[in-house]
């Protein structure tokens, strides 16, 4: 970079020396250069990234009371589906039995749901393989199927057989009554 | 080989025109007096034949983003109008979405010419690796072409795709979200995939002028895979080969126009006349046929990462398959053990593409054998992807490799011109005892 050589004659400031004026204009020049063409790149980059007004519709209010016990409701919130799941007795405790089994990612059943609220089971119902829709009550566990890959998730769905890496994800969420949650 | 210009200009315009930009004597050159090798055979054809359709490819496109809306809530309906109202939308449409499938079809003969014949090999590796760049640009354009119409294989499939770039550790989320600008698949997504899917057959195109550029420098490789010696070896382009190539095309329209007439939907999938519901997801997910054996492969591994890895492996490696193959000897003819390994690698992606069509755990005859190897029935269709995947990658990086160190080829012909001259039926008189020692 600090060899400048303009024509035969020897240079005064070989590799070694002191950086010359022109050296340090070459530097400064290119380092502006570069810095002005990632500032010019990201925002190229960035408008591809959620826009304000996606980000604002992020959040979605929903009424418990329309899930009957043993019943699954699915609403669409971010674009992608929200299971709201009534769960009866008999499945919580499937789910609580198993928390001590092998499983793929541990998480036990208390871990997925509210406190005092193990009947409802907030989950995004989207497959953690690759992102298809499980079927409520399907598989060899009695949570979700997969029909794509052929994913298995049980009562709390967490996966427990087929190609998804990842218990189905619990959202952001909080009880703003009984019978009311503000998920996002 | 690409020699001196042979074009003389024969009036005044051309003369005038010609001294200041030689756009004549360039077309001259590429398209006229090409010196071509006089034994092409109709393997050689699908070149033209992809050049036109990615023409064919280009003008229904054009056409049909005049009427075609990318938003969610009017694309699958724009799409409908196309094929109702407007006028021969049903034609153009058909012809866009068949032309998809024929062109594939010519680009894998192409490629499987080029495996065969060792079109690939010195000095054509960078005419090879600009013709993986434009599979993998046609690849790009296909799977975002097909999420346009917002069907329900549309809107899934867009789903499953994007999805594998969130199988990459730290960074997947993140680039997931980049790519659909949103928490999902939605409107933002949409709308960038056609703006890409318009850009991309241009790109496309810029690569084309590359690969023929790139082609008329060694010029063509030929059924011998032995060099040009001399002008006796070739042909002039015009009218040799531009008559062949045409002869070509019009059988290759017949399959095309069958398909666009009369079984217009064959190739395609009932669930994306379903409009996109992102609620509920098709029972039976599958790409387009063209990317089954991929499928196959993602599918034939138990871990996600691994899966889409191997997936993209399988593409990198044809980027790589120059180095790979190490016999000197370019053409099958002369080498009868690479030939039957490679008839059983093009048998290995068939039915790569089958099973990618079937249901993983489904048995691949009868009943299931009860007999589980790992995760799944030995009588399944995974357990055949994995056969078969093996078997592909295998052929790459192990049975090249080491078949061009131990294989002894068959004395090969002297020229291009020997074996037509002399008798086919005996050997060559001008063969030598190495011939692989030869350029």
């Amino acid at each position: 970079m600090a060899d400048t050589v303009v024509g035969a004659t020897p240079d005064p400031h070989a590799p070694g020396e002191d950086p010359s004026r022109r050296d340090f204009i070459h530097i400064a020049a290119g380092a502006a250069a570069v810095g002005a063409a990632a500032a010019i790149v990201w925002p190229l980059v960035d408008q591809m990234n959620p826009a304000g007004d996606t980000l604002a519709l992020a959040s979605i209010e929903f009424d418990l009371t329309k899930v009957e016990a043993g019943q699954q409701v699915v609403v669409k919130w971010r674009g992608k589906p929200l299971f709201v799941r009534n769960r009866t007795p008999d499945q919580i405790a499937a789910a609580v039995k198993d928390d001590h089994a092998q499983l793929r990612d541990p998480a036990t059943d208390e871990s997925r749901h509210k406190p005092g609220k193990a009947n409802w089971l907030i989950l995004v119902g989207t497959c953690t393989h690759l992102g298809c829709v499980p079927t409520v009550g399907g598989g060899d566990y009695g949570g979700w199927f997969c029909p794509c890959h052929g994913s298995h998730y049980d009562t709390s769905g967490r996966i427990r057989k087929g190609p998804a890496p990842k218990n189905l994800v619990v959202p952001d969420y909080a009880f703003l009554s009984d019978t009311k949650i503000k998920v996002g | 080989m690409s020699g001196h210009s042979t074009y003389e200009p024969k009036t005044g315009i051309e003369r005038w025109l010609d001294t200041r930009l030689p756009i004549v004597r360039f077309a001259y050159d590429t398209a006229i007096s090409f010196p071509t090798p006089k034994n092409l055979n109709y393997w050689w054809t699908f070149g033209g034949i992809l050049a036109l359709m990615l023409g064919i490819q280009l003008v229904t496109g054009i056409v049909l983003a005049m009427h075609y809306v990318p938003h969610v809530d009017y694309a699958f309906a724009s799409v409908e109008r196309i094929m109702r109202d407007v006028n021969y939308g049903w034609l153009i449409r058909y012809m866009h979405a068949n032309g998809a499938s024929m062109f594939f079809l010519a680009v894998y003969i192409h490629m499987i010419r080029n495996l065969y014949y060792g079109s690939y090999k010195a000095p054509r590796e960078v005419l090879w690796i600009l013709g993986c760049l434009i599979y993998l640009a046609m690849m790009a354009t296909a799977f975002i072409g097909y999420v346009l119409p917002w069907g329900q294989m549309s809107f899934h499939g867009a789903v499953v795709i994007t999805n594998l770039f969130g199988a990459l550790p730290i960074i997947g989320g993140p680039i997931t979200t980049w790519l659909w600008g949103g928490f999902a698949v939605d409107n933002p997504t949409l709308n960038r995939f056609f703006s890409l899917h318009y850009l991309l057959p241009f790109v496309i195109a810029g690569l084309v002028v590359l690969h023929i550029w790139a082609l008329h420098v060694p010029g063509n490789n030929n059924p011998t895979g032995v060099n040009v010696k001399s002008e006796n070896d070739t042909v002039p382009f015009h009218p040799y080969y531009t008559v062949k190539d045409g002869f070509a095309i019009a059988v290759f329209l017949l399959l095309y126009a069958s398909f666009v007439f009369y079984n217009p939907n064959v190739l395609g999938h009932a669930d994306n006349y379903i409009p996109a519901n992102p609620l509920v997801t098709p029972a039976h997910i599958v790409p387009e046929w063209y990317f089954l054996p991929f499928y196959a492969i993602l599918r034939a591994v138990p871990d996600k990462l691994g899966g889409v890895l191997l997936m993209f492996g399988a593409i990198a490696t044809l980027f790589v398959l120059p180095w790979l193959d190490t016999s000197k000897v370019r053409s099958m003819r002369y080498r009868p053990q690479a030939k039957l390994y490679f008839w059983i690698f093009v048998l290995a992606s068939l039915v790569l593409g089958y099973c990618g069509g079937q249901l993983p755990d489904d048995p691949v005859i009868a009943q299931p054998s009860g007999l589980m190897l790992l995760d799944a029935d030995i009588n399944s269709f995974v357990w055949l992807s994995r056969v078969a995947t093996i078997y592909f990658f295998a052929y790459f990086w192990v049975i090249l490799p080491v078949l061009g160190l131990t294989e002894k080829p068959l004395p090969m012909p002297e020229s291009i011109s020997e074996p037509v001259l002399s008798h086919p039926a005996t050997t060559p008189a001008g063969a030598v005892a190495s011939p692989e020692k030869r350029g």
